[in-house]
């Protein structure tokens, strides 16, 4: 009860009762309109624009007192903004967290999607920056959402075919374009092309929230979500050449990691979860040992 | 077989709003017919409405009051009241003309504007080419000039480009505004046979022809337009 | 000629409150037609096209296009789906600013391929093809295709307006003073283009323009507009060699002549 007292001045998960209701009534119309940007009345928030106020939001509005949460940032728990809101929700919410993929009942995410496959009853809550993805070609947010409500999403292929012309192969490798279950175009946020295909018939929920933008969309469980392509350019992820570094994973996303001002570099999971959970496993990379040292 | 054209009636004014509304007469009771084979040509001098009989015909003048009945293929169409996609279907297929001068289209070569009548017509791009350029050889128009847009050329040769433009088509009626005027000897014969073809070919000819010459090769008949002057009224 | 029109306009006003825009304007189009539509500034020839494309709802008035199945339709009565559909696949507008017709910051391929990835092509390799021959057609250098339009001179933006509007083929094409802005020489080249172009696909169009030689060269009919009425139609050579209406004689008699 000691921390109880603490929260008096709070609201459980910070936001008032009623602001709860109002978003998740538009993460209801979300759900059942998949990947459709439903407005939503967006509040101030204890922290700036960009900071992940949408994904906050959305987060304290699903979070309930049995929940595990696990925040990441660029695929680590253990950065700025995944531990200011990891701390963020312990102190209003005082639910437990985790670092653990499987162990968490609610993920918020700013960029990627975690390499271990996500379960029924899991919810990943997406932080977005940008909702639309049309902006860049259509400024005008009436015509957008015309553009939305008959289905005139020709201007997206105008931006992958830009992409072929100059660059003789798709470029765009982030916030890639998805169709979400035959229907609406829908801006995945900044996570890596690399995670498309997890967001495709996932037993998770996904959740997207925008809070400078004051949007939320959804794609519910099992729906399809088809990334935009050309028939003869067909849409591809990123591959890497070696495995991870420490773990020795293949067929995950890296990061680059600068190891001292002499050139040496390595590449290693961004999901640090999953890095950790494999080399707990037995699993060693060629630098594993190594970095540690070079890095101090 | 039926009269191809049958002018009844005509009267035609102008009228001048930018000089006080004042009216200028021009013709009235204008009445003839051509028939098929036969080149008749409008005689009297100049200024007594005979441009502006053959502008009617060709639907480019309006008429005041009266009739201007053309037939083909047993359909009667009155000019002087048909709606102007009737006009145009009339000029593609019915009623040829030769303009005193010959209006340019910029960038369009010689051998092109003589074909377009033909493509109008849907004849495929080559023949009509290939028919422009027989009749352009008979106008005696040098072949390095085909290529080039009529712009430039000298008023006789852009009198003869006009001239292979509104022979080239097969249509039953032709009209003829001075076709002749700024020609020499040689060429002047040169149209003076190509009207004796078309006339055998059963075409109704109606002409204006200043050179003494060429009218009594060509003519069948002369209508004397000063018959249908208008009295003037005082201005 | 078919023995339909493709457009029926019947009593079109617009009214912008007690002001006229254009009043009771009844007229037909048929396939292969260019009718031109000239007057002053402020004549309401411009209310008058932006009210039968669509553009700007008549306060009155009716406008029925033939669709592709040879049934009439009222565009005012369709869904707008529908008739945003029809705007980019069966018509084309071509803006006097080339700016407002094109997508300045992607390059000319995509200007011209747009039309085409908006119904439904996903072939980038024949998208490019397609819009490469169109520029072609055009006169500009398919070695351009992946510049942008910026880049472009005043008529090398008005073509590819032209080319991007065409490249789905449309039956009916408006155009709002397509050579305004543009140098004499530079409007000579694009009139004998558009000439060329209208006769070889056998295209519909309406054009405004305030320039008479405009009309002249492109248009089979002409209306000719003034305080929002239309005060004289006919054959555009007739109303130009003979015109009757005061203020078309006065239009008439002010070209310059060269």
């Amino acid at each position: 009860m000691n921390t109880h007292a603490q929260l008096a001045t709070y609201n459980f998960a910070y936001l008032d009762e009623q602001t709860k209701r109002m978003i998740r009534r538009a993460i209801l119309k979300a759900i059942a309109i998949p990947g459709y940007q439903v407005p939503f009345a967006s509040r101030e928030m204890p922290m700036p624009y960009g900071w992940g106020t949408g994904g906050v939001q959305v987060t304290a509005s699903v979070l309930g007192p049995d929940d595990t949460l696990k925040v990441i940032d660029q695929g680590a728990d253990d950065t700025t903004n995944a531990v200011s809101i990891r701390a963020f929700f312990q102190k209003v919410a005082n639910v437990a967290v985790t670092t653990s993929t499987a162990e968490a009942t609610i993920i918020q995410t700013r960029h990627r999607i975690p390499e271990e496959t996500l379960k029924e009853g899991q919810i990943l809550v997406y932080q977005v920056p940008i909702p639309e993805p049309l902006r860049f070609l259509e400024p005008r947010e009436t015509e957008t959402r015309k553009m939305h409500a008959l289905e005139e999403y020709g201007l997206m292929h105008v931006k992958l075919y830009e992409d072929i012309a100059k660059n003789g192969h798709i470029a765009t490798t982030y916030a890639y374009p998805v169709k979400v279950e035959g229907r609406y175009v829908m801006d995945p946020s900044p996570t890596p092309k690399f995670d498309n295909p997890k967001m495709h018939r996932s037993e998770a929920l996904q959740l997207f929230g925008a809070g400078r933008e004051k949007r939320i969309y959804a794609v519910p469980p099992y729906t399809d979500v088809v990334s935009l392509d050309f028939e003869d350019h067909p849409f591809e992820i990123q591959k890497f050449d070696e495995p991870c570094a420490l773990c020795g994973a293949r067929n995950v996303y890296l990061d680059e990691v600068i190891l001292n001002d002499k050139g040496g570099r390595m590449f290693v999971c961004s999901d640090t979860d999953h890095c950790e959970k494999r080399r707990a496993e037995g699993h060693v990379g060629h630098l594993a040992g190594e970095a540690p040292e070079t890095a101090q | 077989m039926a009269t191809p054209l049958v002018v009844s009636e005509v009267a035609k004014s102008f009228t001048m709003h930018l000089r006080d509304g004042i009216r200028l007469p021009v013709v009235e009771n204008v009445s003839f017919s051509v028939a098929a084979g036969e080149c008749a040509v409008l005689g009297g001098p100049s200024g007594i409405g005979k441009s502006s009989i053959l502008k009617m015909l060709y639907g480019n003048y309006s008429v005041d009051t009266g009739q201007v009945l053309i037939t083909h293929n047993d359909v009667t169409v009155d000019i002087a009241s048909a709606d102007p996609r009737s006009v145009l279907t009339i000029r593609r297929d019915v009623v040829g003309y030769v303009s005193q001068f010959l209006r340019t289209v910029p960038r369009v070569a010689a051998v092109d504007v003589v074909a377009e009548p033909l493509l109008a017509k849907g004849v495929a791009h080559e023949e009509a080419r290939d028919c422009a350029g027989d009749l352009l050889a008979r106008l005696n128009l040098p072949e390095r000039l085909w290529s080039l847009p009529p712009a430039t050329f000298s008023g006789g040769e852009q009198q003869r480009v006009n001239i292979a433009r509104g022979f080239i088509t097969d249509h039953p009626l032709l009209l003829l505004d001075e076709p002749t005027a700024s020609l020499d000897a040689a060429n002047r014969a040169v149209v003076v046979d190509l009207i004796r073809a078309k006339k055998e070919a059963g075409t109704a000819l109606l002409g204006i022809f200043h050179d003494q010459d060429v009218r009594e090769a060509v003519a069948d008949r002369i209508i004397d337009v000063s018959l249908f002057s208008a009295p003037k009224e005082a201005a | 000629m078919s023995d339909h029109p493709l457009l029926r306009v019947n009593a079109v006003t617009k009214f912008y409150g007690a002001r006229v825009g254009c009043r009771d304007v009844s007229f037909e189009l048929w396939p292969g037609e260019v009718l031109a539509v000239v007057g002053e500034s402020g004549s309401g020839k411009t209310t008058l096209l932006n009210a039968i494309s669509t553009r700007l709802l008549p306060t009155s008035g009716t406008v029925e296009y033939r669709m592709r199945d040879g049934q009439f339709r009222d565009l005012y009565r369709m869904g707008e789906a529908e008739r945003r559909f029809l705007m980019r696949t069966d018509w084309g507008f071509v803006h006097q600013n080339p700016a407002d017709g094109l997508r300045m910051t992607v390059s000319a391929g995509a200007n011209v391929g747009e039309r085409l990835m908006a119904i439904g092509d996903r072939h980038y390799g024949n998208i490019r093809d397609t819009a490469s021959q169109w520029l072609g057609r055009v006169e500009i250098d398919t070695d351009r295709i992946d510049d942008q339009p910026r880049d472009f001179s005043g008529g090398m933006r008005q073509r590819l307006q032209i080319a991007r509007n065409l490249v789905t083929g449309p039956r009916l094409v408006f155009m709002d003073e397509p050579t305004g802005g543009l140098d004499v020489s530079v409007q000579a080249r694009l009139l004998d283009l558009v000439r060329g172009l209208v006769n070889d696909l056998g295209l519909a169009a309406i054009v405004v323009t305030h320039d008479l030689a405009v009309a002249r060269l492109l248009s089979h009919r002409m209306m000719v507009m003034k305080d929002g009425n239309v005060i004289e139609h006919g054959l555009t050579d007739r109303v130009l060699d003979d015109p009757r209406e005061p203020y078309t004689q006065l239009l008439v008699s002010s070209i310059l002549q060269v």
